[in-house]
């Protein structure tokens, strides 16, 4: 009993903040000592390497396929030869020796012909075979002036304009009775459930596609919890300030540029998934497809000015609304049709799935009806119409 | 070349149809005089101002980087293809010629092709084997210990008793089957038929013990020697390197590409003498073809008289013979499988006549 007491008055004299470096002190120690020592005990690795490559990018030029290939396995790897349609093949790289998440470009100058597939090989120092696909080659756009302003064009087809014509329902919006104004809040429930899950899967495929290492799938998940709990915690902030000022309307233009946050980065995966079909030469850029996407977006308009039934939001607010939503298509478009960074576009959107999942959660107090109840029949009838609405309007667009 | 001028080239190229027959000669072969030039810097000759209209397409294969470290490898196929192991011999009382060898089977990392190692199974560290040599009606004598860690044989063909067939579960008893690592047995037969034969492990798994490099060829000339050439050896042969049952890597003498890098020299009117043996496993069906010229050939070489003169003959797994042909004319031909894919994964070649 005395020696704890000592030790507790021995420790008590310590800051706190030491205490707490303490276990890190050791923990770092323990690392370089294991280190040092080579992890004693554990002998030398069985088996072969784990010899792992991802193709980030694939570029066609007349003549030349170019692959950006990164090694996202636990050990190096040596890219030898390559193989393309069963030749070995000549090609340029500034560093063919790639440690662990080490990247470089394989210039591979071949005479590949339009609407063909090629099967790449890279072959390993240790005779290991790493393949990748070009189902179909078509020249990859160059990046000029003509090519950024049709993607621009694109993305205000598809986002900004009918974002921006959903919210003209705005003075609709503030003329109808509270029961219709509670199911179309719901019906913007509905439709910000569709987009969640819309943007969950999207960033779950882009994940799958390219390197593991940064996390993959769980990248949009992480992504979305990271975007939920921060939101709530901006909004309690919010709460905390001034709970007058909420009352007289603000809690709806926040609640609107929340929607418009999280559509926006939806919007994003939309104008990525026009953008890199238009690259790879698999997009039919038509009258469809922008009828489809702009149909598809211009609910959303609806959901941005549903929380603003109450306030009277100027002019230029509401444009700014709009471009937050609207605008991140032409952004994606840009994006996809270039190179990225699959990892990142991932966790934006589940970033994007997170704030719209935090938004629906906000505006569930707003569908409450006399009795206190969300899903009460008006407001189910609301969500299960919005699931539809988008349900339906997506089937006409397929990127 | 730098990246940049290439690359113009190449648009260039695609861009001006008008301009392709230019091109042909500069651009497209950008394989090949890598491959040359990599064959003037090893061995000093001027090789890259030949002329070479001679390529297929318009890329020309091949490998990218420097050649295969040869020393490392401890065989170089520009030596290989003239090596011929007619071991050592002593007369018997009885007059007849015995003829020895030694061949050890040793596990060993090759290089098939710049920077592709392959964890080979070796009969005295190359691959393929040593070309043995020897003359119709002698005996022969060949010890062979096995110094790898995996169960071995050596099988011949040719004509011999059950025990000395080198084939597991026969002639166990007598020491033969198959030889366990750190043991030993000699293989004892007549030299008969004269022809072109070849030798190979025949323990189980078969292909396995067959792909990784346990082959080479077996020479029994004729009583009256054929006529005097310069005499060339080919054993068709491939590499599973990823393990999936086929071949990554085609060759003749194991390097692919290896003769485009450095061209077979061979002599203007010279009679030259092929002997051609197909072990590639896998793809079982083999081909050879000469551009610009025809052979006589030689079905297994067992008689003196030429089947066919031809520009391609086919060989299955196992199935050999022996070419003879003169070059008239000075320049470079190409000779590779007739099998786009395999010539195309390495196995081609050039002579190089002066």
């Amino acid at each position: 009993m005395e020696a704890r007491a000592a030790t507790e008055t021995a420790l008590g004299r310590l800051p706190t903040w030491v205490l707490g470096l303490v276990p890190l002190a050791l923990i770092a120690a323990a690392v370089l000592i294991f280190e040092a020592l080579g992890g004693p005990g554990l002998g030398e690795r069985t088996g072969p390497p784990v010899e792992e490559l991802a193709v980030e990018r694939t570029v066609l030029h007349p003549g030349e396929i170019e692959l950006a290939v990164r090694n996202d396995g636990p050990d190096p790897v040596q890219i030898a030869q390559v193989i393309v349609s069963d030749s070995y093949v000549a090609f340029d790289s500034s560093d063919a020796d790639l440690g662990r998440l080490e990247s470089t470009t394989l210039d591979i100058p071949y005479p590949w012909i339009e609407g063909e597939a090629y099967e790449i090989l890279m072959v390993t120092s240790t005779g290991a075979t790493i393949d990748h696909e070009i189902p179909a080659a078509a020249e990859t756009p160059e990046a000029d002036a003509g090519f950024f302003g049709l993607m621009a064009l694109l993305g205000l087809y598809v986002g900004v304009i009918p974002v921006s014509m959903g919210m003209l329902w705005l003075p609709f919006v503030r003329r109808v009775g509270e029961v219709w104004l509670r199911t179309l809040i719901a019906f913007t429930i509905g439709l910000l459930a569709f987009l969640a899950i819309d943007s969950t899967l999207e960033g779950i495929e882009i994940a799958s596609e390219s390197t593991q290492t940064f996390g993959g799938a769980a990248l949009v998940l992480l992504g979305g919890a990271a975007s939920f709990v921060a939101l709530a915690a901006v909004d309690a902030g919010l709460s905390a300030r001034g709970e007058r000022a909420r009352q007289a309307g603000a809690a709806g233009a926040y609640l609107a540029l929340l929607v418009a946050i999280g559509i926006g980065l939806h919007n994003l995966g939309e104008g990525l998934a026009i953008g890199s079909a238009y690259a790879a030469g698999a997009l039919a850029l038509g009258a469809f497809l922008v009828v489809g996407f702009a149909l598809h977006n211009t609910t959303e308009g609806l959901a941005i000015v549903a929380p603003l039934a109450e306030g009277r939001p100027a002019l230029r607010r509401l444009m700014a609304l709009g471009l937050i939503a609207g605008a991140p298509a032409i952004l994606g478009a840009w994006i996809g049709a270039a190179a990225f960074n699959a990892s990142l576009v991932a966790f934006l959107l589940g970033a994007g799935a997170g704030a719209i999942v935090q938004v629906m959660w906000q505006l569930v107090p707003a569908i409450r009806d006399a009795a206190g109840r969300a899903l009460n029949p008006a407001s189910a009838a609301g969500v299960l119409a919005g699931l539809a609405v988008l349900y339906v309007t997506s089937l006409l667009v397929s990127v | 070349m730098s990246k940049i001028s290439r690359r113009k080239l190449l648009g260039g190229g695609a861009a001006a149809g008008a301009a392709l027959p230019i091109l042909h000669g500069l651009v497209p072969h950008e394989g090949l005089h890598r491959a040359i030039e990599g064959a003037s810097a090893s061995d000093g000759a001027h090789v890259a101002d030949a002329p070479h209209e001679e390529v297929h397409g318009g890329f020309g294969p091949g490998f990218e980087g420097p050649d295969v470290d040869h020393a490392a490898n401890g065989f170089n196929p520009t030596e290989l293809v003239r090596d011929f192991d007619e071991g050592r011999t002593r007369r018997l009382v009885s007059g007849r010629v015995l003829r020895e060898w030694e061949l050890m089977a040793v596990d060993k990392e090759i290089e098939v092709g710049p920077g592709i190692h392959f964890p080979a199974w070796t009969y005295n560290g190359r691959v393929p084997g040593p070309t043995l040599r020897c003359r119709e009606g002698e005996r022969l004598r060949i010890r062979f210990g096995n110094g790898s860690s995996h169960p071995h044989t050596i099988h011949f063909h040719g004509i011999h008793p059950a025990f000395m067939d080198g084939v597991p579960g026969i002639g166990e008893g007598q020491g033969g089957g198959v030889i366990q690592p750190g043991e030993s047995f000699t293989y004892e037969f007549e030299a008969e038929p004269f022809g072109l034969h070849l030798y190979h492990c025949h323990t189980n798994p078969l292909s396995a013990h067959i792909h990784k490099g346990l082959y080479g060829a077996f020479i029994v000339d004729p009583r009256d020697s054929r006529p005097e050439a310069d005499e060339l050896v080919m054993v068709m042969n491939g590499f599973d390197t990823n393990f999936d049952a086929s071949n990554e890597v085609y060759a003749i003498n194991t390097v692919g590409f290896h003769y485009m890098r450095e061209p077979i020299r061979v002599r203007r009117d010279e009679l030259v003498r092929i002997y051609l043996v197909n072990v590639l496993e896998f793809d079982q069906i083999n081909s050879f073809h000469v551009h610009a010229n025809f052979f006589h050939y030689y079905p297994t070489g067992t008689s003196l008289e030429p089947t066919e003169l031809t520009d391609t003959i086919v060989q299955g797994q196992g199935q050999r013979g022996i070419l003879e042909l003169r070059f008239p004319y000075p320049g470079r031909y190409m000779f590779h499988a007739h099998k786009t894919e395999f010539a195309e994964l390495g196995w081609m070649g050039l002579f190089e006549v002066t």
